[in-house]
């Protein structure tokens, strides 16, 4: 089933082979393969944007693909970035506080070891007790459990909710952003159980790896986000596919004429709304060990707007627009506000790009939505003749 | 009785002109007495000098409990003195005649404790009815801060002779809080006690607490004497508070932190054990309590109460809050008094809740009412809407930096402020939005755009610190309505404000010729182009009309708040809960939506009062559970306009 499909999808398969040669390259050039061609935190740059591009794939689908304009699937990314990090924090903390209790002459009782994680990890927020929320994070399955349930639970009930009394188009755009507000909100408080406003932090160090070196964690991240960006992208690739393709198109362009063609239009969007959650999670439990830390201000309703952002620009409908657009919009930016694009003398006046670059990215938004409405990806249109 | 007469003489006799009199002839009659006073002996004498009436009677004795009067030895007459190492500076009593002389010669009066007490109880009725007010007042003051049983009747005298009306209702609700809790008979205390009852003053709530402190009880009998309540461990009394009562009455051993007897255990090792438990076993907390309680056997660390112990302790003791003042009757009526003060408090903070939400909710409705205009008529959702409220909010600023007085700023920033935003906003439309209309998700984007290249225009003109847009200072200050409900004018202010463009709006769009347009597109955009209309024009006005009340909302948000490059963020997604909960295209939805959230959040920030983020995160959930529940809002729209 899967060979056949991928024959008949081209852009999928020069979309596999790029982003192998691609990951080859960058892995035959990372310190940790010994040449040192691209440094560690170039390769976590990358490690980092293909798991953007991840969620971007996600993005298109239910926003490109069915229609519904999410802004709140950074919620779910934030939620499986927290998930894999209390597993990482606690587990690196637990290294820590066994090896200075292991000089005291008396062993330690099971509460006092739990209490000195506790006040290591809660001691910003002024608690050492561990919330329930933290009862699996000393088992590294359960947590990954974590990372596909709760964002998967999370857009299961919400979508119900949501799409059976029919709210649709804008009204569903806010109510996903009300979403994700209501969600950071909620975790900036001191009281959440996971650290207020400081986040999780740490993240880089995987417990059981204390030796190994960052280079290394770095391509292991690397890969495994590349393989994940392969895996996703052919799983929606095959969903996008084939008739339940056809009804999920359906649904977007008019969605009253496919429910009265007999579809149940609620338990399609309810099926593409909870996978691509659950992708997201996925994404962000890839994202945040390579970024080291998280923390509320994360999964602010600005974030996720970044998300719709990258997907128009990369050309809505078509997944390897999405994975365009997340890559260029993301490295571009980084590239801007991190002081690596060239100043320009206008005489008159300096332009710093750091000060100027959210300008000329809301501008060229505004103008890729009027005049580019299929995006950077629309550009292939040209280049290659679809079969008819 | 014989001091109320008192005070009246003293005040007769400031009128009558006693100022030719001398005091000194009166305190050489009772020389003796003032010389050596005692507590029996000194009433006779205070007496003698209330009788004379004479204004120098409070001075000499505010200067006698202060060790400021001295005797010549040689004819007993008495000075105000004051020592400077061996010299004495005298002043007449009577003439104020100033006198620098040698110490010797001279002895200093010093009455010992108890006669300056009876001294002054008979000087605060003096300050109580003395002819300058800043005296009473200040006196009054000082009686508050430190009540005292002896003060109760030297106030109620002078309450009768109290000229002004403030400070007599002041001196009586004082001489009510001291009858509460000093009067000698349990009915003059009920009656003081009642009478609080309708006083919602913190200080009259602190009289009563007062009464009804309490002492606790610990003890294997019942208890005897005014019994608050027997507290039950486990409900009122956790575990542990009741176990370190029994320690703070000697009852019990005190508990030993688990700490402590690592330490202890760490210290008492011997031959790779304590006890008889070897090393490795220490690893659990029962193994820890076996091996201390051997050492605790053999005397090497005090003994302690295993949990079983403690709970056994806990259980066979009663324990009681026991109230300090014996009579149940004043504690009764205390209690009663307080509970009914209470209810009055609760009824204020309700009714100064209520305004405090309906600030907000006039604040929502400003924000949000611009909003709902372009997004009822034209369904058109306006990501950049905050950012024209931050527009309208520097366009403020920037006036103040011109105009420098604050009333005509304000004046001139609010036209201003609209035209500059109907300015942006019919730009934005025919720009921008024009070519989206059929696409309102990519409209949405759109103005995101829009709306993050402003945020970060502002950043760059303005810089990222808060500017201040100063109110005038007529706004300044709060309508204070008790010691509990208060709003500041600025408040009452931004309600003006919203009730008037709530009118403002409701006349352009049901009287003006723009209004009947504007909701024939609303309703049926070809058909109404087919009736003469100009759609184009139409959504351009209103565009810009929905921008311009932004602006406007901007000044007005600017004044309460800081105006930054974000604050339209802080506020484009309240608006837009607003305008959705409410219902799309209708002002009385909006209006309807802002007062829900409005009084939501204060009513959630009231229950919850420590955590504001609480508060927004149950509030953002309720709205999505409303929208479950009306996805139209309150005010729906019917018909052919409510399918999109």
């Amino acid at each position: 089933m899967t060979q056949g499909f991928l024959v008949t999808n081209r852009s999928v398969r020069w979309f596999l082979f790029t982003l192998a040669l691609f990951t080859a390259v960058i892995a035959f050039g990372s310190e940790a393969s010994g040449t040192g061609i691209f440094s560690t935190s170039l390769v976590k740059t990358l490690g980092k944007t293909l798991c953007l591009c991840l969620i971007a794939v996600a993005m298109d689908v239910v926003w490109g693909y069915c229609g519904i304009l999410s802004l709140g699937h950074f919620a779910f990314f934030g939620i499986g970035g927290y998930a894999i990090g209390m597993w990482l924090m606690y587990g690196r903390t637990e290294g820590i506080v066994m090896t200075s209790l292991a000089n005291q002459t008396i062993p330690p009782t099971p509460q006092e070891v739990s209490d000195a994680i506790g006040g290591q990890i809660f001691g910003v927020v002024g608690s050492s007790e561990f919330p329930l929320i933290w009862s699996f994070a000393h088992s590294l399955p359960l947590q990954l459990l974590m990372v596909v349930l709760v964002p998967g639970l999370l857009a299961l009930v919400f979508g119900w909710l949501a799409f059976r009394s029919r709210v649709t188009g804008v009204y569903l755009s806010i109510l996903t952003q009300a979403m994700t507000l209501a969600l950071s909100l909620y975790l900036f408080q001191n009281d959440s159980g996971l650290r207020g406003n400081n986040g999780l932090s740490g993240l880089q160090n995987i417990p059981g790896f204390e030796q190994t070196s960052q280079a290394t964690i770095s391509l292991v991240f690397f890969l495994a986000s590349a393989a994940a960006l392969a895996l996703g992208y052919v799983l929606f690739a095959w969903v996008v596919a084939g008739k339940m393709g056809s009804v999920i198109m359906g649904i977007r362009d008019n969605e009253a004429r496919v429910r009265f063609l007999g579809y149940r239009v609620e338990g399609y969007k309810l099926f593409v709304f909870t996978l691509t959650a659950i992708v997201s999670g996925i994404a962000g439990a890839l994202y945040y060990p390579q970024a080291g830390i998280i923390n509320p201000a994360e999964i602010a309703p600005i974030a996720s707007i970044y998300l719709a952002v990258w997907v128009a620009i990369g050309g809505r409908g078509r997944l390897y627009g999405a994975v365009i657009g997340a890559a260029l919009v993301s490295l571009l930016s980084s590239w801007f506000t991190g002081g690596g694009a060239p100043d320009v003398n206008l005489g008159l006046y300096r332009i710093q790009w750091t000060d100027w670059w959210l300008v000329l990215l809301g501008l060229s938004f505004v103008c890729v939505t009027l005049f580019f409405p299929k995006g950077i990806g629309g550009l292939f249109d040209y280049l290659v003749r679809k079969p008819s | 009785m014989l001091r109320i007469l008192a005070a009246f003489c003293l005040a007769l006799g400031l009128v009558t002109g006693a100022q030719a009199q001398d005091l000194q002839p009166v305190l050489q009659a009772h020389a003796d007495d003032i010389t050596k006073p005692s507590r029996g002996t000194i009433g006779t004498t205070l007496d003698a000098l209330v009788d004379s009436g004479l204004p120098q009677v409070t001075p000499f004795l505010e200067a006698w409990t202060d060790k400021g009067i001295w005797q010549r030895e040689a004819d007993s007459v008495f000075f105000y003195g004051r020592a400077q190492g061996a010299d004495l500076t005298l002043t007449d009593i009577d003439t104020g005649t100033v006198t620098e002389v040698p110490k010797s010669g001279y002895t200093e009066l010093r009455p010992n404790g108890g006669v300056r007490r009876v001294i002054g109880t008979a000087l605060v009725q003096f300050q109580l009815s003395d002819p300058d007010i800043a005296r009473r007042l200040s006196a009054i003051d000082s009686l508050a801060r430190r009540p005292d049983a002896e003060q109760l009747e030297p106030l109620l005298a002078s309450i009768d002779g109290e000229p002004d009306a403030a400070l007599k209702a002041r001196k009586i609700q004082l001489a009510n809080f001291l009858s509460a809790s000093f009067a000698p008979a349990p009915a003059d205390r009920i009656a003081a006690i009642e009478s609080l009852s309708d006083d919602t003053s913190i200080e009259a709530r602190a009289v009563l607490n007062q009464i009804l402190a309490t002492t606790p009880y610990v003890g294997t009998a019942a208890p005897d004497g005014n019994v608050a309540r027997i507290l039950t461990v486990g409900d009122d009394l956790s575990a542990d508070d009741a176990y370190s009562r029994l320690v703070a009455a000697n009852i019990a051993p005190p508990a030993i932190p688990s700490t402590a007897i690592r330490d202890a255990l760490a210290a008492n090792i011997i031959d790779g054990g304590v006890g008889d438990v070897p090393l490795a076993q220490l690893g659990t907390t029962a193994a820890r309590d076996r091996a201390y309680a051997t050492l605790a056997t053999a005397g090497t660390v005090p003994p302690r109460l295993t949990d079983q112990g403690r709970a056994d302790a806990v259980a066979s003791h009663i324990f009681a809050e026991i109230y300090v003042e014996d009579d149940p009757a004043i504690t009764d009526a205390a209690h009663a008094a307080l509970s009914s003060v209470e209810t009055r408090v609760a009824a204020e903070r309700f009714a100064d809740l209520a305004l405090d939400a309906l600030s907000l909710a006039s604040i929502y409705f400003l924000a949000a009412i611009g909003l709902a205009i372009t997004f009822g008529v034209m369904g058109v959702i306006n990501m950049a809407h905050g950012e024209f409220i931050m527009m309208g909010a520097y366009t403020g600023y920037v006036v103040q930096q011109f105009v420098p007085d604050y009333t005509l700023s304000i004046v001139v920033a609010l036209p201003l402020a609209f035209a500059i935003t109907f300015g942006a906003g019919v730009t934005m439309e025919r720009l921008v939005i024009r070519h989206l209309y059929h696409r309102p998700l990519e409209t949405l984007l759109a103005t995101f755009g829009i709306s993050i290249a402003l945020q970060q225009l502002a950043k760059n003109i303005f810089g990222t610190q808060a500017r201040p847009l100063t109110s005038p200072g007529w706004l300044d200050g709060a309508l204070v309505l008790s010691d509990v409900v208060q709003i500041s004018y600025i408040r009452i202010a931004i309600f003006v404000l919203a009730l008037l463009f709530l009118g403002l709006i409701l006349f352009i769009l049901k009287r003006t010729r723009l209004g009947l347009e504007v909701r024939a597109v609303t309703q049926n955009p070809g058909m109404a182009a087919s009736m003469g209309i100009d759609p184009d024009r139409i959504n351009m006005m209103t565009f810009g009309l929905g921008s311009g009340i932004a602006g406007i909302a901007g000044v007005a948000i600017g004044l309460y708040a800081k105006v930054t490059s974000e604050m339209g963020a802080d506020y484009i997604v309240q608006s837009f809960m607003t305008v959705v909960v409410g219902g799309v295209g209708n002002v009385w939805g909006t209006l309807a939506g802002a007062t829900l959230i409005g009084f939501l959040q204060k009513g959630i920030e009231f229950l919850n009062p420590s955590n504001t983020l609480a508060a927004q995160t149950y509030m953002v959930l309720f709205i999505i559970l409303f929208i479950q529940f009306r996805p139209k809002g309150i005010v729906a729209q019917k018909g052919r306009a409510a399918a999109d």
